[in-house]
């Protein structure tokens, strides 16, 4: 696999620019695409949330803003104006900093959030050869950038000089942290039975075998525990607890207004993007197309793959995927702290190193 | 604010108060809690109420009896029906007044709407205050039916001024019986619904059963009433253990909980208390609906309500509990003074006996449960 960066580094080296500025622009060009995947995967991920949650409690979502003449009302395009019309509105609010918060902290974070957010993107493969930075260690990176985003969390809620932020800031320490351990666990498993951290490769060797699910008892069960997970690590219900409306207000989010808060918002619905395409990545064969599940037509099924499709199937695995997460979003009640610790330590965490030894086993006996 | 360099001689570990409401998306109103936690862990709760007192005993004392009514409505704004029918039977029994068949049948059928629809608002925002989102907007949605037939029968869809003493503002609109019965047998099916949804949910269990255990003794000792004492396995309802009105003459049963999922009294039983009610709500509309008469509402309605030098104590069963009206009449067209018991009132009192030692999250579940409406406890 070759990185986007590189390849445009070869493609653009007949003009006569220095190779650091050339690089330098490179960079930065990437970086405002990925902000505006980002940008664009909120709004539209907005849009679908308050479609989605419309359409299970029996209501119509946004009806009424139009976009470009297609006008609001009973059509398809319902409401589609509303994504331009919320954005907006996040940036025009007036931008309110407590009297006694810690101003420096409090601008600070949200940066921090959405700079994890935003370098995760960099070590995530969109289809084949697109990747901004190749990395051969892809997983280890993406686990541990997105884990940063926790310390602004921690600023966020302490800096805002507000009881609710606090504690909705000292949940979500501890939830982000306990919960990375199953994640992190679970992608081990893939790790082992590929022998490789890169994402390429992790493709490549389900594009030879199977999709990554359906390789073993085992793999199939670190899937639902890696999705499960996730569902906590992003903060969404059941497991969010840190941003409880009912209980804490906003969480650590009550005392952010504006441009701040509508960082958090583009972080927030970022990782669920990013944690979506990297199980659809690790354990659903990334950007191969459906019919590589069990390979069983091995001439057919290239006519499905290739880059822009490979696009394609890829997102398509990831909104499907985001789709479930609001269906629970919208169906199940959230859990109580201590629960959410206990389905953590003393479920997960047992279940998945369990898994960890005996798909070794597994391995170790089938080879 | 200065900013102060932390002294490390003044750090201590100890309890935090936690200040909740009056503006916090979960306490029912304008209430206002003062948590003292460790943590998580919470070691007591002051309930600081008064922050919706508009000063209804010391208004009714200036107005007359009609004109009390559209402040009864103001009390409990989730169940105005049943404020209004509350004060009117003290009235009337204060002025001995027969009421027609008819009356008393439109008073039933809507009181029983009206519980319908204070139920759902209290599963629906118990629901909320445990995460579920979906549920309360389907309980709204059924709650809008309710609502809309109220329209049609007063005009009014919140506050209505229907029911007054000694009958009724208007007689039923034509249909609306039909539209009831309508209304029923839509609205039978949603209940095993919102079961499936809410009252089944793993999650939800997990949040409500063995959380805010209220022992029957110890509801009674604080008087607790309603369903909240119904939920604590005591059977006591008004409408069977003192009927008024005419509701010896249906067949319907108290639910109680039996700490199905749990302990019996938790917040689960609480909630379920409700949800049965509601069921037997529709028992009661069915029985109205079919044998509801004809006659004239407003036959026994006074010209003027003036009644004799007296005093008089009327109890009902509203959504909430126990609602007491206790009236004295020194013969004029004003009463001398009018004493509200609010049944919300009594039920908060007990949140902090049940919620000590629990999570945040169980206070709002626990404050959920209990179904207060800051109206009626501010009066």
């Amino acid at each position: 696999m070759i990185s986007t960066v590189d390849s445009l580094l070869d493609a653009f080296s007949y003009l006569k620019i220095p190779s650091e500025t050339l690089l330098t622009i490179i960079i930065v060009t990437s970086g405002i695409i990925i902000f505006t995947i980002m940008a664009v995967n909120t709004l539209f991920a907005v849009y679908f949330e308050r479609k989605v949650s419309a359409f299970m409690q029996d209501r119509l979502g946004p009806m009424e803003v139009g976009i470009f003449g297609f006008k609001g009302g009973k059509k398809f395009w319902g409401g589609i104006g509303q994504i331009i019309a919320d954005g907006i509105k996040l940036l025009t609010k007036e931008d309110i900093l407590p009297n006694n918060a810690d101003k420096v902290l409090m601008i600070l974070a949200p940066f921090i959030i959405f700079s994890g957010a935003l370098l995760t993107f960099i070590g995530i493969p969109l289809s084949q050869n697109l990747v901004v930075s190749d990395f051969n260690i892809g997983i280890f990176y993406i686990i541990s950038m997105s884990s940063v985003g926790v310390i602004g969390i921690i600023l966020a809620g302490w800096s805002s000089n507000n009881k609710w932020s606090l504690y909705g800031s000292m949940r979500a320490a501890a939830q982000i942290i306990s919960y990375e351990i199953p994640i992190a666990l679970s992608l081990l498993l893939v790790v082992l039975v590929v022998g490789s951290l890169h994402l390429g490769e992790i493709v490549q060797w389900q594009a030879d075998n199977r999709w990554f699910i359906l390789h073993s008892p085992f793999s199939f069960l670190a899937f639902f525990i890696y999705y499960i997970s996730t569902v906590a690590e992003t903060n969404r219900t059941p497991f969010d607890i840190p941003e409880a409306e009912s209980e804490l207000v906003a969480g650590w989010m009550t005392e952010y207004s504006g441009f701040r808060w509508s960082l958090f918002f583009l972080s927030e619905y970022a990782n669920i993007l990013i944690v979506s395409i990297v199980a659809s990545i690790v354990f659903l064969g990334g950007w191969l197309s459906p019919l590589h599940i069990i390979n069983v037509f091995p001439e057919s099924w290239q006519l499905l793959d290739g880059p822009v499709l490979g696009l394609f199937w890829l997102f398509f695995k990831a909104v499907l995927l985001i789709f479930v997460m609001m269906w629970f979003r919208w169906t199940f009640p959230r859990l109580r702290v201590d629960q959410l610790m206990y389905l953590c330590w003393k479920v997960f965490i047992p279940f998945a190193l369990a898994n960890l030894f005996f798909v070794s086993l597994w391995e170790l006996i089938l080879k | 604010m200065e900013k102060q360099l932390l002294d490390k001689s003044v750090i201590e570990s100890g309890e935090m108060v936690l200040n909740m409401g009056p503006q916090h998306p979960s306490t029912h109103g304008v209430l206002r809690l003062k948590i003292h936690t460790d943590g998580e862990i919470v070691s007591k709760i002051e309930p600081i109420i008064g922050y919706l007192h508009r000063c209804f005993e010391k208004h009714c004392e200036s107005l007359p009896y009609e004109q009390i009514v559209p402040f009864t409505d103001r009390c409990d704004y989730l169940a105005s029906m049943h404020m209004d029918h509350a004060f009117s039977i003290t009235v009337e029994k204060l002025m001995d007044i027969e009421l027609p068949a008819r009356v008393e049948y439109i008073r039933v059928i809507v009181a029983e709407l009206q519980r319908i629809a204070s139920h759902l608002i209290a599963v629906g925002t118990f629901g909320l205050d445990v995460g579920a989102i979906t549920p309360f907007t389907w309980t709204l949605r059924d709650r809008e039916r309710i609502l809309d037939l109220f329209e049609t029968l007063c005009g009014a869809r919140l506050l209505y001024n229907y029911i007054w003493p000694g009958g009724l503002s208007h007689d039923l609109p034509p249909l609306f019986i039909e539209h009831t019965k309508e209304f029923i047998n839509y609205f039978e099916p949603k209940i095993s619904e919102l079961n499936q949804v809410l009252t089944t949910n793993k999650i939800f269990i997990e949040r409500s059963a063995d959380v805010g255990v209220l022992p029957g003794d110890v509801a009674i000792n604080y008087g607790v009433t309603g369903p909240s004492l119904r939920g604590s396995g005591i059977n006591f309802d008004l409408r069977k253990n003192e009927p008024y009105s005419i509701y010896e003459k249906f067949d319907f049963e108290i639910p109680v909980g039996k700490g199905d999922m749990g302990t019996v009294g938790d917040c689960w039983d609480r909630y379920n208390v409700r949800v049965l009610e509601m069921q037997e709500s529709i028992n009661i509309l069915r029985q109205a609906c079919s044998q509801i008469p004809d006659g004239d509402v407003h036959e026994a309605l006074p010209k003027k309500i003036r009644p004799k030098i007296g005093e008089v104590y009327g109890r009902y069963e509203s959504a909430r509990g126990d609602v007491g009206f206790y009236i004295i009449s020194n013969g004029k067209n004003i009463p001398l003074r009018v004493k509200m018991r609010s049944p919300a009132f009594c039920n908060l009192s007990v949140l902090n006996e049940i919620s000590e030692g629990w999570m945040i999250s169980d206070i709002i579940a626990n404050l959920g449960s209990l179904d207060i409406v800051l109206g009626e406890i501010d009066r």
